[in-house]
């Protein structure tokens, strides 16, 4: 990124983290970890989506494709999601993504599920502080490059508006 | 005026596009009176240095179908981009990896371990495996080097169309064809086949309940298949939700579900990923060890979900060790 | 349906100093330098308090003077300031919904010690907000009506007063309580600190105001089912348990009661935490409200076994006695919800070291609280179990609170209520009394004066928290008595204390159900269990569902004066809700685009709401948008990606995806 302005370089491998947090639960505990001042580290971001049902597989594996070394979904307890069953779908869908990343040589560690109520801005600590600590044991997450894609969209650039069928 | 100039190639495939193009039946006849084939080995003799000889942009249209993996595949692939005005990737293969690209959930090394040394019928003493370059009495002799991936046509060369299928419904063909002699093409970079979901129109679609939840996954080979019902609502993994329309049902019509070969329509990002995102989502628990039971009979989710375009899924291939030589092309 | 953005972006990006709450860990200046290098970005600015006058004023003005289209904010929560800024936004001209904030505070600055590491998160996150703005899109708030009438559930002395607020402000109230009678525990008491005013004659009155204000619809013995809607347009089930007595027709003569074959009553009663018996037909409590006999279905022999002489039906002068009532569901629609459901207290056999349950002369302060009470059941004699009065008595405080072992918090009110009972105890029976405590908590009006005046009475205080009640005498004088074993943290000794009498002053905790009925509401609760507020300090009566408040206990511990305080906010919050007539709907909704739809019907059995129906005509999936609040999970799972989300489309998204994780 172009910038007047450069920052030290660091030289510890540092993980990238993104995280997807639902806005009821999660995002408000993370809220809560910062008014309470709980430190840590600073290596996951946070997007902010409505409920963890929002959460598409697509999501992660673009994440994990734009670089990042790790994955954090966090929505509400089960039972608690407030649109009722948000976190359900979500579940549902992590559960087979999962199945599909470790075929893809994914290791467990790299992309997590966790419930986290609006009360717990400890457990936001915890696990940002605990992922981030995995991933630095873990490393990179070694993807193949993918080779130079012709023809084909960026992931952010596909097509909004649905053209008509193009059959000629 | 002279009949443009069309050529047909083949790389990593299994032959099924070209039959496709015999599928075309007495219809082939007024493609052969309004093109003329200057390439098409696996139907009339060609040789390579036919395609060298010619200028650049000769043809007018040059369609290849099969994956690239091969350093042979790859400088084929670029030197019929440069004699084509359009380049077609024809085929899943070439439109997405194909069959072929699930090779890419295993390194090469050991791709040719199994295939030289483990499997049952090897018989191969001396662990002898393909060379570059081989003296033989007579001089040196050069074989195809087995890329680290397989790889769509268009991670290696820039492509205009895509014909869709494994193989490529003869409608497909014959509307692309149409089309291009028309001139009427849509804008560069299009699947040329409808940008809608198999669901539309199904013929099983009237049987699909609105409220489907599915409590089993069911795998075809196992189960009595009931022809008139929508597959999905009977819970085998029918992948037309996800998948582009415009084979006209082939398999839903052989009582089968679909397995997803013409690929995603254009606003998807990762194909398996839809079709996991919506198939999961229907999993009727909400209890996790009850989900994840559930989910056992899906017991290849990769061979599931990405049968015919690991290569052009966002992972593209198995993370590991060698990652870094992927796919750069070398 | 999927907007495309034509005019091309022209950004400003306003980082906030927060005072020092950024400005200490993040390098504002070097954010704003790097926010300013990003494309389409045109300018970028520092302020000290961006959501002040002057920073709103400042954003207005460079949205007209460089023609503005887009504006990110490096700030704070957006839960907290996202409407300040699209105010701002708005003001001059530009579409609110054209705003993205980058949380920098609460995820950076206050998270991240260090500074390099805190500036180059904060540039990460505001990277993100610049591409992820650029795919904004016009939006506006939707408007819909809201339902005149307030819901308050629980009526105890907070709900009671919430809904006397509202009705008295010309609102219709319905108050629904779960039990035959209102009043709750304040009902119970008999005296209340600091002023020893006596509960039950300052309650009473309001409960009959409850029973006949023309606005309130009192349900009891009923509970909520089911909750749907949203702010403004609540659908709410009540459901009514049976009394098997016509409430309108019983006046509470309790000739039925009399009557009754049972000649004593058998059933533990709870309004007198089972020092007393009742029979299966009752009066809940004398100043019960409505003042209307219950027949407990437990206990009564002819719905049990269909076989009873049914004397209380013959008694009743008015035939108000009906064995044919049945559970029945009432649905009422309102625009807001006031929970104030209460507390129950801790179960004392948890801590086995205390005796309670074992030994008979341990009691709680409930219970204590019924003994003193005129109409208790000694009335009001505090006597042993065998009827002898104490000599000796202690009260133990912080039981269950303050301890890791059951509950960390302060339950806020045994403090006072103990210096009360020890007050009470003396008067009443002249005994000697002592208070075990960890600290002494006096702290709102007249409560230190009260404590002095318990001090200056000749209360014993003695600070430690007590180690076990024995009955195991090693000293004559301790025979026959409860020993209490205290470590004096002021003398630094080790004391036995003999009493006759032990009082644990229980702590307050949840309800049992305060889960199922915080999930009922959709809202959350804290780590103690107990409902949770929307901000401690700003939002202390909100919650996170729009439209539901809370007053009393059910929020935490507090005593009566809190409560009634709080059911009076959650009534002015109530109001200002209802009288503005209407509420504006965040447009984050679901819309699918029928030209991409194939019908394939995934979405629709995934929404929680119902939103989604198959136009069968068209062959294509459809959102109601009036019923689709937004989740987004329909979203997640088209395989076509035909259905989007407003706010939070796919390319929003995935340009923030990629904003995240670009080197900055
Ligand atoms: C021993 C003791 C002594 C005390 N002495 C004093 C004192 O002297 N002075 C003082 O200021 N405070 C005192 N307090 C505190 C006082 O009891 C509380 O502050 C006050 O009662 C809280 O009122 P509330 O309405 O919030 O809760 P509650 O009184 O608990 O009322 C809640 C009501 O909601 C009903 N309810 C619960 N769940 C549901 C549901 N799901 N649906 C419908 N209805 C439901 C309950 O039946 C109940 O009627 C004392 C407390 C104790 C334990
Ligand atoms: S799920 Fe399969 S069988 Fe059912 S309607 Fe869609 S394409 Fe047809
Ligand atoms: S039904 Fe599916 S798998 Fe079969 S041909 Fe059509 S697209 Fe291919
Ligand atoms: S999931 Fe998508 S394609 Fe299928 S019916 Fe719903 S909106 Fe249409
Ligand atoms: S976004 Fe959620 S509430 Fe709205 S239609 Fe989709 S599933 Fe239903
Ligand atoms: S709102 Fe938190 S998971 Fe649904």
């Amino acid at each position: 990124m172009s910038s007047n302005v450069t920052l030290p370089v660091a030289k510890e491998f540092e993980p990238r983290i993104v995280a997807f947090f639902c806005n009821w639960c999660t995002y408000t505990a993370g809220d809560l970890a910062g008014a309470a001042r709980l430190a840590y580290a600073p290596n996951m971001r946070v997007i902010r989506l409505m409920c963890s049902g929002r959460v598409d597989p697509e999501f992660v594996l673009a994440a994990l494709r734009q670089g990042a070394d790790g994955v954090l979904i966090g929505g509400c307890h089960p039972g608690d999601c407030h649109y009722r069953e948000g976190n359900y779908k979500c579940l549902r869908r992590f559960q087979l993504l999962c199945k599909f990343l470790r075929q893809m040589g994914v290791e467990e560690q790299r992309v997590r599920l966790e419930w986290i109520a609006a009360s717990e801005g400890d457990k936001v600590q915890k696990i940002a502080n605990e992922m981030t600590a995995q991933l630095k044991l873990l490393g990179p997450l070694r993807l193949q490059i993918t080779p130079r894609v012709n023809g084909r969209p960026r992931a952010a650039e596909c097509p909004p508006a649905p053209t008509k069928g193009v059959a000629p | 005026m002279s009949k443009p100039k069309v050529g047909f190639y083949w790389c990593a495939s299994c032959g099924g596009c070209e039959e496709s193009v015999v599928d075309l039946a007495e219809a082939i006849l007024d493609v052969t009176a309004a093109v003329d084939f200057v390439f098409f080995p696996v139907a009339m003799d060609f040789k390579r240095s036919d395609v060298e000889a010619m200028a650049d942009g000769a043809m007018a249209a040059c369609m290849i179908n099969g994956a690239i993996r091969s350093s042979e595949q790859r400088a084929m692939a670029k030197l019929l981009r440069r004699k084509a005005q359009i380049l077609i990737a024809y085929g899943a293969c070439s439109h997405q990896g194909g069959i072929p690209g699930l090779a890419n959930l295993f390194d090469r090394q050991s791709i040719l371990q199994t295939v030289y040394r483990d499997t049952p019928s090897t018989v191969n003493p001396g662990d002898i495996r393909p060379e570059a370059s081989t003296r033989i009495p007579h001089g040196e002799v050069e074989l195809p080097v087995l890329d680290e991936q397989v790889k769509s046509l268009d991670q290696v060369v820039p492509v205009d169309y895509y014909i869709p299928g494994c193989a490529p419904p003869v409608q497909l063909l014959k509307d692309a064809l149409a089309a291009i002699l028309t001139g009427r093409l849509p804008p560069k970079g299009s699947v040329l086949a409808p940008d809608k979901a198999l669901c539309e129109q199904c013929p099983r679609a009237p049987s699909k309940p609105d409220n489907l939840l599915i409590d089993q996954f069911k795998r075809p080979h196992l189960e009595r298949i009931d022809p008139e019902k929508c597959l999905l609502a009977q819970g085998f993994l029918c992948l037309g939700p996800a998948t582009r329309g415009g084979c006209g049902w082939a398999c839903i019509n052989a009582n089968m579900p679909c397995t997803g070969c013409l690929g995603p329509v254009s606003r998807t990002r990762d194909y398996g990923g839809a079709a996991m995102s919506a198939l999961a989502s229907l999993v009727n628990s909400n209890d996790e060890a009850q989900i994840a039971a559930m989910l056992e009979t899906i017991v290849d989710p990769a061979g599931t979900f990405y049968r015919y375009g690991l290569p052009a899924s966002l992972l593209f291939a198995r993370a590991g060790a060698n990652a870094d030589k992927g796919g750069h092309e070398p | 349906m999927i907007r495309q953005i034509h005019e091309p972006s022209r950004i400003g990006v306003y980082v906030c100093h927060c005072g020092m709450n950024i400005a200490a860990k993040v390098d504002v200046e070097d954010v704003r330098a790097f926010a300013r290098s990003l494309p389409n970005v045109v300018v970028a600015k520092t302020y000290k308090f961006m959501c002040s006058d002057p920073g709103q004023e400042m954003i207005r003005k460079d949205i007209q003077e460089h023609d503005l289209n887009r504006v990110v904010v490096a700030s704070c929560s957006p839960l907290l300031h996202e409407h300040t800024f699209r105010r701002a936004c708005a003001a001059a001209g530009m579409n609110p919904f054209h705003l993205q904030m980058a949380n920098i505070r609460e995820q950076v600055s206050w998270v991240t010690p260090d500074c390099a590491l805190a500036t180059r998160k904060a540039r990460a996150l505001i990277h993100a907000a610049v591409r992820r703005v650029a795919d904004h899109y016009p939006l506006a708030k939707e408007r819909v009506n809201v339902h005149p009438a307030i819901l308050v559930v629980g009526g105890g002395i907070a709900g009671i007063h919430a809904a006397l607020v509202l009705a008295n402000a010309g609102k219709k109230v319905y108050l629904v309580e779960r039990e035959p009678s209102i009043g709750g525990h304040m009902a119970q008491l008999d005296k209340t600190f600091p002023t020893l005013d006596c509960s039950a004659c300052i309650l009473t009155p309001r409960m009959s105001q409850i029973r006949t204000h023309p606005n309130i619809t009192l349900w009891t013995y009923a509970e909520i089912e089911e909750v749907a809607g949203f702010a403004g347009n609540f659908k709410v089930k009540v459901r009514h348990k049976p009394r098997y007595v016509k409430e309108e027709l019983c006046v509470g003569c309790g000739e039925c009661v009399s009557a009754c074959v049972f000649k004593e009553g058998r059933v533990r009663d709870e309004f007198n935490q089972g020092l007393s018996k009742r029979k299966p037909i009752y009066m809940p409590f004398p100043q019960a409200t409505p003042n209307v006999a219950v027949i407990d279905p437990q206990s009564c022999l002819k719905i049990m076994r269909g076989k009873c002489a049914m004397k209380c039906v013959e008694a009743c002068p008015r035939a108000a006695i009906d064995f044919e009532q049945r559970e029945e569901h009432t649905d009422i629609e309102v625009g807001a919800i006031i929970l104030a459901t209460g507390y129950r207290t801790f179960d004392a056999r948890k801590i086995p070291e205390y005796g309670y349950g074992r030994f008979p002369n341990v009691y709680t302060m409930l219970e204590v609280e019924r003994l003193v009470n005129a109409a208790g059941p000694t009335g009001g004699d505090i006597t042993l179990r065998d009827g002898a009065r104490p000599q000796t008595v202690g009260i133990i405080h912080c039981v269950g609170s303050r301890d890791r072992r059951h509950h960390p918090y302060c339950s806020n009110v045994c403090c006072m209520a103990s210096l009360k009972m020890a007050h009470l105890v003396k008067e009443r029976t002249g005994a000697e009394v002592f208070n075990f405590y960890i600290d002494m908590r006096a702290t709102f009006k007249g409560y230190e004066e009260f404590y002095d005046q318990v001090l200056r009475e000749g209360v014993q205080f003695i600070r430690g928290r007590v180690a076990e009640v024995t009955d195991w005498a090693i000293r004559p004088a301790e025979k026959g008595k409860l020993v209490i074993r205290v470590e004096d943290t002021l003398v630094g000794v080790v004391r036995r204390i003999p009493v006759d009498m032990v009082v644990l002053a229980t702590a307050m905790e949840p309800q049992e159900d305060a889960a199922a009925v915080q999930r009922k509401f959709n809202i959350s609760c804290s780590q103690d269990g107990f409902f949770l507020e929307r901000h401690p300090k700003l939002g202390p009566v909100s919650t996170f569902s729009d439209g539901i408040f809370l007053a009393g206990v059910c929020q935490g511990p507090k005593d009566i004066p809190a409560s009634v305080a709080q059911a009076g906010a959650a009534a002015a919050e109530a109001l200002c809700l209802v009288d503005k007539g209407f509420v504006e709907i965040e447009p984050n909704t679901a819309f699918i685009d029928e030209a991409a739809c194939s019908g394939c019907r995934t979405c629709i059995p995934l929404c929680p709401f119902q939103a989604i129906t198959r136009d069968a005509v068209k062959g294509v999936a459809v959102i109601n948008q009036a019923l689709c609040k937004g989740c987004g999970t329909c979203v997640a799972a088209c395989p076509s990606g035909a259905a989007g989300q407003n706010m939070f489309t796919d390319a929003q998204i995935y340009d923030e995806i990629e904003g995240v994780l670009a080197d900055v």
